[in-house]
């Protein structure tokens, strides 16, 4: 505020008040803008023929959709419904009916039709490669952390607990999964775990699992143990009294967990739990190996094919830090949310 | 009301610490009853063995006839009868002080939101606060937050109140407000048990002084008889160096 009244005044006073924040800011964006430039000079200079235009047929692609008639027969009548046309075809008093945009028609009635004969031909947008990549690791992220919450919360909760039984399974579940690298967990999932239960569900008549459900597992299970020990430290940092408090009141252990110590426990695991989910998006990335086409996998596939590495993985890397961010965002938003409440 | 038999407590870690070598006493119903004694003497041990916060490894501890170190007894029951006030306050900062003083009551009295809520604002004017209802505890000061934390207490009807060094975090000025609500209180006529320094309020408010030493009663009696006419030496010497 009084900076504001002096600014009018002389110009010299604002440059003395507030200058030297404007310098670092212009500092940080010179920063940037080198970087960037030197990132675009190594583009241009390294011998390659960049074709930005032809990424995105991997995002989507119009697609010739044509419906053929199967039977021989008679056009005896086309009636027009919002935009549909129905077409019915007559064989020897059977009469078979076919639903097509009424745009893209290509017969009229009275027609002779042939099996094969095109009744319709038209374009659709369908999603691409990529697109449908980017989708799949969207939703094995989201399901993997959704479970790894609640493992991680009961395994933390067992990780403090003074019953041995359920402190040292928790503790050999943590160490475990920590101490192990997630692409010998995915082998483990998918190759030892998978072939024994598929077995048994084939023997039992019961349908197979398909791998994309092994991955998901092999990742919620990982970041279950990460959250254990989130949650673990988030109820630890919460002051002794607080419990007794609550205790001493008369209520359970669970209700004091409930209604004191995890509400509390919350704010402060937010940020770590953050950091683990961003984690989770990234690693999902090798879920490739259990021929699960994920981002990752969906990128490499069209690398060979399209033999255009740098624009695909660019792009790759882009729409992980779209995911991330966008997590990461959300995840600020709860906990100005929970600050505020 | 209490009743405390040959209770001991020793601590293994971080080192084996008797806290409690042998205590009994007796509390009488209505009575308020004031522990002093020095830092380390195990007055706050013997506090939370009354209710349990502390196992005590032997002798037995009654509560209104209930043996509370008994395996069988729901002690979540025995607890929402006790009140304890800490030293630390320890309201529950997530939560507005009305919600510190109903959320007990909800949950462990099954109270309804509203009954609670009346209750709350009833012990709320009662230790002069109702005014900071909706604020959190944080914007308190230490009396406040001490005043809030006797209310959150009360709210349980409890049958008997401790107080462990209730003003010992209390800047001086605030003092006086808090142990106005507890004078009020034992004059009503509850059965208090007070851990304090405030030897001013131990002559006015106590029934009985007991003064603990290293892990044992070593002199119990009237006000009078403690203060003015100590027969161990040791509560002679601590009484020296606190005046
Ligand atoms: N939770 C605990 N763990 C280990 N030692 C403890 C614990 N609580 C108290 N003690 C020890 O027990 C003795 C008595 O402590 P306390 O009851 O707090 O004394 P006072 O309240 O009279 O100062 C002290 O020596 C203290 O160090
Ligand atoms: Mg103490």
């Amino acid at each position: 505020m009084r900076y504001k009244k002096m600014a009018p005044t002389s110009i010299t006073t604002w440059l003395r008040i507030r200058g030297s924040y404007y310098f670092w800011v212009l500092v940080f964006f010179l920063f940037i803008f080198g970087i960037a430039s030197f990132l675009y000079y190594a583009t241009v200079k390294v011998d390659y023929v960049w074709r930005w235009y032809r990424i995105p047929q991997y995002f989507y692609y119009h697609d010739k959709v044509e419906i053929l008639s199967e039977i021989e027969g008679k056009i005896t009548k086309i009636i027009q419904k919002n935009g549909q046309a129905v077409v019915f075809i007559q064989e020897d008093g059977q009469v078979k009916q076919y639903t097509v945009p009424f745009k893209s028609l290509q017969v009229s009635e009275g027609d002779l039709i042939y099996p094969g004969d095109v009744l319709s031909s038209h374009e659709a947008l369908r999603p691409g490669i990529l697109l449908l990549g980017l989708w799949l690791t969207l939703k094995v992220s989201m399901i993997a952390i959704s479970i790894g919450i609640i493992m991680g919360l009961i395994t933390g909760l067992c990780r403090i607990s003074s019953n041995p039984a359920l402190k040292w399974t928790a503790i050999t579940y943590i160490e475990l999964v920590r101490g192990s690298p997630l692409l010998v967990q995915i082998f483990i999932w998918y190759f030892v775990l998978g072939t024994v239960l598929n077995a048994m569900f084939s023997r039992a008549g019961l349908p197979q699992i398909p791998p994309l459900w092994y991955g998901v597992a092999s990742l919620a299970f990982f970041v279950g143990a990460y959250v254990a020990e989130i949650v673990r430290a988030g109820i630890q940092s919460i002051h002794r009294g607080q419990m007794e408090a609550a205790r001493s009141l008369g209520m359970t252990y669970a209700n004091a967990m409930q209604h004191v110590i995890l509400p509390q426990a919350l704010r402060r695991i937010l940020p770590p739990l953050a950091g683990q989910f961003i984690s989770l998006i990234k690693d999902s990335s090798l879920l490739g190996i259990i021929a699960i086409r994920e981002l990752t996998k969906a990128t490499r596939e069209v690398v060979t094919t399209s033999l255009q590495p740098y624009e695909l993985w660019f792009v790759c890397a882009l729409l992980y830090l779209i995911l991330t961010f966008s997590l990461s965002m959300f995840v600020q938003y709860l906990e100005r949310r929970i600050v505020i409440s | 009301m209490i009743d405390v038999q040959n209770v001991s407590k020793t601590f293994y870690v971080p080192h084996i610490v008797k806290a409690l070598r042998n205590v009994t006493c007796k509390v009488d119903f209505g009575e308020a009853v004031v522990v002093i004694g020095p830092s380390g003497s195990g007055k706050s041990t013997f506090l939370r063995c009354l209710n349990r916060l502390e196992v005590a490894e032997e002798g037995h501890i009654y509560v209104d006839g209930i043996d509370i170190l008994d395996r069988k007894t729901n002690i979540n029951k025995v607890r929402a009868e006790i009140g304890i006030v800490f030293q630390s306050f320890n309201l529950f900062p997530h939560k507005t002080v009305l919600q510190n003083v109903t959320l007990a009551q909800t949950v462990v009295r099954k109270r309804s939101k509203e009954e609670a809520k009346n209750k709350a604002m009833a012990l709320l004017e009662k230790v002069g606060i109702p005014e900071k209802a909706n604020v959190y505890p944080d914007q308190l000061s230490g009396g406040q937050q001490q005043r809030v934390a006797i209310a959150r207490s009360l709210s349980m009807d409890p049958k008997v109140m401790l107080f462990d060094e209730a003003t010992s975090a209390i800047d001086p000025e605030m003092i006086r407000e808090v142990l106005n609500v507890m004078q009020t209180l034992a004059s009503e006529g509850m059965t208090m048990v007070v851990v304090t320094h405030e030897m001013g309020f131990a002559r006015e408010a106590a029934d009985r002084v007991i003064f603990m030493d290293g892990g044992r009663i070593v002199e119990e009696g009237s006000p009078e008889e403690v203060f003015d006419n100590p027969v161990e030496e040791r509560t002679q010497k601590f009484l020296s160096q606190i005046i």
